[in-house]
């Protein structure tokens, strides 16, 4: 009993990691239409910012990637800028986007490589190590603390779309352009905005990233199929969605690790995202 | 197949570059050429067989890995339960399994469009890697080791076999990729690739024409790895089913231009050769590094790929 | 007058050319190359490159000493970039183009595999770098492994681990058996099954998971679940850190823990990982106990960890780097003995002869491993927070076997 219960538990921790690593992609791809191969790429960039400044100067690597993200959210404007210019004025988008960030994907872990090596780079802070038991249930801090922020992050990211005139006007640029225009708000800044604003929780998501485990330069490739799969799975668009994807999927995994044999936890998934794409491809939450 | 003069010079090309491939095996014994030329071909015939689906029609495939694996893994299973069955058999059967998993893969496209197609090719993908992970008939994680088997007809090594095997597989491929696109079916194709929907009203039997192109697709790539546990010895998921396959077979076709026969076959020359040229020379991290800078120049630069810009340098010229 | 100005200068003129040649050809000796092809990027890079910067100092030390048999040694090699479709490629340019004098093996089996037939059929003598069990499908007679596995590598790599745990009273008697799904870590695995089976312990738990598995807490908690005594673990470095964090998040409460994980050796993550290593007894090949003090390993040592400040690879350098330097050893004093280059003569050497390298006395069996195992069983004992250096120095890994390297007494059962 108590075993299942851990099982869940990890799960939905694990789970809201994976949300906060897909809430950026759920706004590009789910909502620009942008197929951004290389978000893990940036993730995992974050992790390394984060790993500097831990090591360096002992800063705690959640506070670094909350700083980081400023910075992150101009680099994603201004990629956003180059893809403008290449692709969507001259509407050539979707294939020639994806080869587009399929190659910002290899220069990224090649530059990583290059100035860093190919070692493994771990975090230490206080909380790495401790648990909270609550009875039979264990919670290690260092998958509690990714939980807090990450669910922290997309709610806030949520909020913001779903409240604010910016926020609004993101959601509203997918679905209807020309009505957007009408509305009064400039279409290509509020897509820059927004790409920036996906991009800067990459900074978050890789700080949490690297508390959880240690990261190298390669490691972005074993989450591309997992942040689309939650994407789509959950519906292009909706963030609510994403967010039950994203905890399903680390419930399943989990479960798969726990009873059956770990090494078929990708296949479930991955089969789940199959089904899910037969049998219903808007997702569970999407819009048709 | 003779029907104008352009067909005349393809066929003549061919045959000229097929008698080329035997004089080299004759005259040239370094075993080094052979190896990096069949690493070239195989990128080829990735590259064309993608853009079959890919150029042509429309539908981008991030899973070439997959069928590329399943080839190698068909070679692999038919090697463990038959021991000394020719290559030729292992070839057919790759093809025969392939193009099966390409015409599910075609199916798949009644219900997807555009990226979720792409989505859900890279989740084939995985679950197929996931599969051949567990199975250990087929070494499973462990990998399995294929020992090169001791004839190799009248050739002088067996790597030069492989080579010419190779290399008319290539040829192959490419006169079909060619056929196809003067075809009829060509012309299908490229409706469906410009409007689906248009073309659906117009009459094109669209559902038809994606199964033929996937199943081609699929039976090519799996092709294409059949003999490549000949090739390294040591087949492993991990590498078989590398990102960097896919990444390649998108590539390539991108580089060259997805929407002539010509362009995958010149994107592969350049980029494969270019990359073997690296590995031996600077080396190191600089061969992805390339693809990836390619990649970003052209896709920004032009879209169309070579054969886009040799068409608008030959249309100005005139 | 001019006659024997003109004689002068062509007598001068003679000996000058013939001085310069003289010089020459003692100068500029042929060079020995030997030529390989290294993991320098991808998933291996990381000891592929601390292995190449320790053969780099070996080909110093032999040019410094003038080289071999007064030649001077030279290395050809490319990034295989942990693609073994790369393989073939490299090793047939190394031979056919480069025209390189010996050959020896890139780092792990995946990169090892693919080169045998190339050497195979030119009959070279190949010395490895650790690579599991890579001669038992082919079965290569010139073929030689660095890798103190023993000569039934798969068995001898996990037999100290569970003869330790059959020497404990009572005898444990339940096994709990995780490994990657990844070739390393399977083959070490079956070897343990094997080991478990014939000492006659009972497997309870046996499962494998995929390499990308980013939580281990609910795998973890299923072998607590089972209350297996003894907990076998074959993983590779990410792997190995989030199973020790979730042992320790959970309160594993096995009686022993360890086995065949892959990481624990390497510096970055002992720091990290600090006292939660205490207690886990895991394979290594070197470590720094008085009773491995083998001559010229210190020196050795020192250089390396020179040479590997910035270049992002583990700084300490106990893991691979001294059987890198050890391989090429052997390969030296194996040209010297046999005075050349003779493929066929050399081979028969280095199965004969015993070697005196940086890690001791090397004796290799008929199929190319080492006539007697030395993977050592290592416990992590007193480990302090986040220091490195104290793994530069003895105390913090003891040898428990083999009992010929023993360095210390076994702390049972493992407790946090």
């Amino acid at each position: 009993m108590d075993l299942f219960v851990n099982a869940i538990v990890a799960g939905i921790l694990l789970g809201a990691f994976y949300a906060s690593v897909s809430v950026g992609l759920s706004i590009t791809f789910g909502q620009l239409d942008i197929v951004n191969i290389a978000h893990p790429a940036f993730v995992v960039v974050g992790s390394y910012i984060a790993w500097i400044l831990n090591s360096r100067f002992g800063l705690d690597p959640v506070l670094v990637g909350v700083l980081a993200a400023p910075l992150f959210f101009v680099a994603g404007v201004l990629i956003y800028r180059v893809y403008y210019a290449a692709f969507e004025r001259t509407g050539q988008e979707s294939l020639s986007g994806l080869a587009f960030f399929f190659g910002v994907m290899f220069i990224i872990e090649i530059v990583l490589i290059l100035v860093y090596g190919v070692d493994y780079r771990l975090v230490s802070a206080d909380y790495l190590g401790r648990n909270i038991d609550l009875g039979f249930v264990g919670l290690p801090l260092r998958l509690v603390v990714p939980f807090v922020v990450a669910s922290a992050m997309t709610g806030a990211v949520w909020l913001y779309l779903s409240r604010t005139f910016t926020g609004r006007a993101i959601l509203a640029v997918a679905q209807d352009r020309l009505a957007l225009q009408l509305m009064g708000a400039d279409p290509v800044r509020i897509k820059q905005f927004a790409f920036g604003l996906a991009i800067a929780t990459t900074a978050i998501a890789g700080s949490l990233l690297i508390v959880i485990g240690p990261v190298e330069p390669s490691l972005g490739r074993g989450y591309i199929g997992r942040a689309f799969a939650i994407v789509v799975l959950g519906g292009m668009g909706s963030i609510p969605g994403m967010v039950i994807a994203a905890l399903l999927i680390g419930v399943l995994e989990s479960f798969v690790s726990s009873f059956a044999g770990p090494s078929w936890a990708p296949a479930v998934a991955f089969g789940a995202l199959l089904l899910t794409l037969a049998v219903r491809p808007s997702g569970l939450f999407g819009r048709a | 197949m003779l029907r104008d003069r352009s067909d005349v010079v393809f066929w003549g090309a061919l045959g000229a570059v097929a008698l080329a491939g035997v004089a080299f095996t004759h005259t040239v014994a370094n075993e080094y050429y052979y190896t990096a030329v069949y690493a070239i071909l195989q990128a080829t015939m990735m590259a064309v067989a993608w853009n079959i689906l890919g150029g042509f029609t429309g539908y981008v495939n991030f899973g070439s890995a997959g069928f590329f694996a399943i080839g190698a893994y068909t070679t692999v299973a038919l090697g463990k339960t038959l021991e000394g069955l020719p290559l030729p058999v292992m070839i057919v059967a790759a093809a025969l399994l392939c193009g099966l998993i390409g015409l599910g893969l075609g199916y798949l496209t009644l219900r997807l469009k555009g990226v979720y197609f792409s989505i859900a090719t890279l989740a084939m993908a995985i679950v197929f890697e996931t599969l051949m992970t567990n199975w250990a008939y087929v070494g499973g994680a462990r990998g399995a080791y294929i020992l090169t088997p001791e004839s190799h007809l009248w050739f002088d090594s067996y790597i030069e076999m492989l080579f010419m095997v190779m290399l008319l597989l290539t040829l192959g491929s490419i006169a079909i990729s060619r056929a196809l696109i003067r075809s009829r079916l060509g012309r299908g194709l490229a409706a469906i690739r410009d409007d689906e929907l248009a073309a659906e009203c117009a009459g094109v039997p669209t559902l038809k024409l994606k199964l033929i192109s996937a199943t081609l697709m699929g039976a090519l790539m799996g092709v294409a790895g059949a003999p490549y546990p000949y090739f390294v010895t040591f087949v492993d998921p991990a590498s078989a089913f590398s990102l960097f396959v896919a990444v390649n077979a998108i590539a390539m076709p991108m580089i060259g231009g997805t929407a002539h026969w010509i362009g995958p076959v010149i994107g592969a020359l350049l980029v494969g050769t270019a990359q073997q040229v690296i590995t031996v020379t600077v080396s190191s991290e600089l061969n992805v590094l390339f693809v990836g800078i390619m990649l970003v120049l052209f896709i920004s630069l032009a879209p169309q790929g070579i054969v886009g810009l040799a068409r608008k340098y030959w249309g100005r010229k005139r | 007058m001019i006659r024997t100005a003109l004689r002068s200068l062509l007598r001068a003129s003679g000996i000058a050319l013939a001085s310069a040649l003289f010089a020459g050809a003692a100068a500029a000796a042929e060079p020995i190359k030997i030529g390989f092809s290294m993991a320098l990027t991808g998933g291996l890079a990381g000891a592929g490159k601390a292995a190449l910067i320790a053969m780099e100092i070996w080909r110093d030390d032999v040019n410094k000493r003038g080289g071999i048999l007064g030649r001077p040694v030279e290395f050809v090699y490319y990034d295989d970039a942990t693609n073994p479709a790369t393989v073939p490629g490299i090793y047939t340019k190394l031979l056919n183009v480069d025209k390189v004098d010996l050959v020896v093996s890139s780092y792990g089996t995946n990169e090892i595999a693919p080169a045998m037939p190339i050497v195979m059929r030119k009959k070279l003598v190949f010395p490895s770098l650790f690579g599991l069990a890579v001669n038992d499908e082919f079965k290569y007679d010139r073929y030689f492994q660095i890798m103190p596995a023993g000569p039934e590598p798969k068995l001898d790599w996990s037999r100290g681990f569970f003869q330790l745990a059959a020497e404990q009273k009572p005898r444990p008697k339940t096994v709990a058996i995780i490994a990657a799904d990844a070739e390393f870590a399977l083959n070490a695995a079956a070897g343990a099954r094997a080991n478990a089976k014939k000492m006659g312990f009972k497997i309870i738990y046996d499962k494998t998971f995929p390499p990308s598995t980013t939580d281990y807490s609910p795998i973890i908690r299923a072998i607590e679940a089972t209350k297996a005594e003894i907990v076998y673990v074959a993983s590779y470095p990410p792997q190995s850190v989030g199973i020790v964090k979730a042992a320790h998040e959970v309160g594993l409460k096995a009686k022993m823990l360890g086995g065949c994980m892959v990481g624990l050796q390497f510096a970055a993550i002992q720091k990290n990982l600090g006292p939660l290593l205490n207690g886990i007894i895991n394979y290594d090949f070197w470590v720094p106990e008085p009773t491995l003090d083998f001559p010229g390993v210190k020196e050795f040592l020192a250089k390396y960890q020179e040479a590997a400040k910035g270049k992002g690879v583990d700084p300490l350098g106990h893991y691979l780097p001294p059987y890198a330097y050890a391989y090429l050893e052997v390969l030296e004093q194996s040209i010297v003995a046999t005075k050349g280059l003779d493929q066929g003569k050399l081979a028969a050497y280095m199965h004969k002869a015993t070697f005196k390298t940086v890690v001791g006395d090397v004796k290799f069996a008929k199929n190319g491993e080492w006539a007697k195992t030395r993977t050592l069983q290592v416990q992590f004992r007193d480990v302090q927070p986040d220091n490195l250096e104290q793994f530069a120095g003895p105390g913090k890994r003891v040898v428990l076997y083999p009992k010929q390297w023993k360095s210390g007494d076994i702390a049972y059962p493992y407790k946090q």
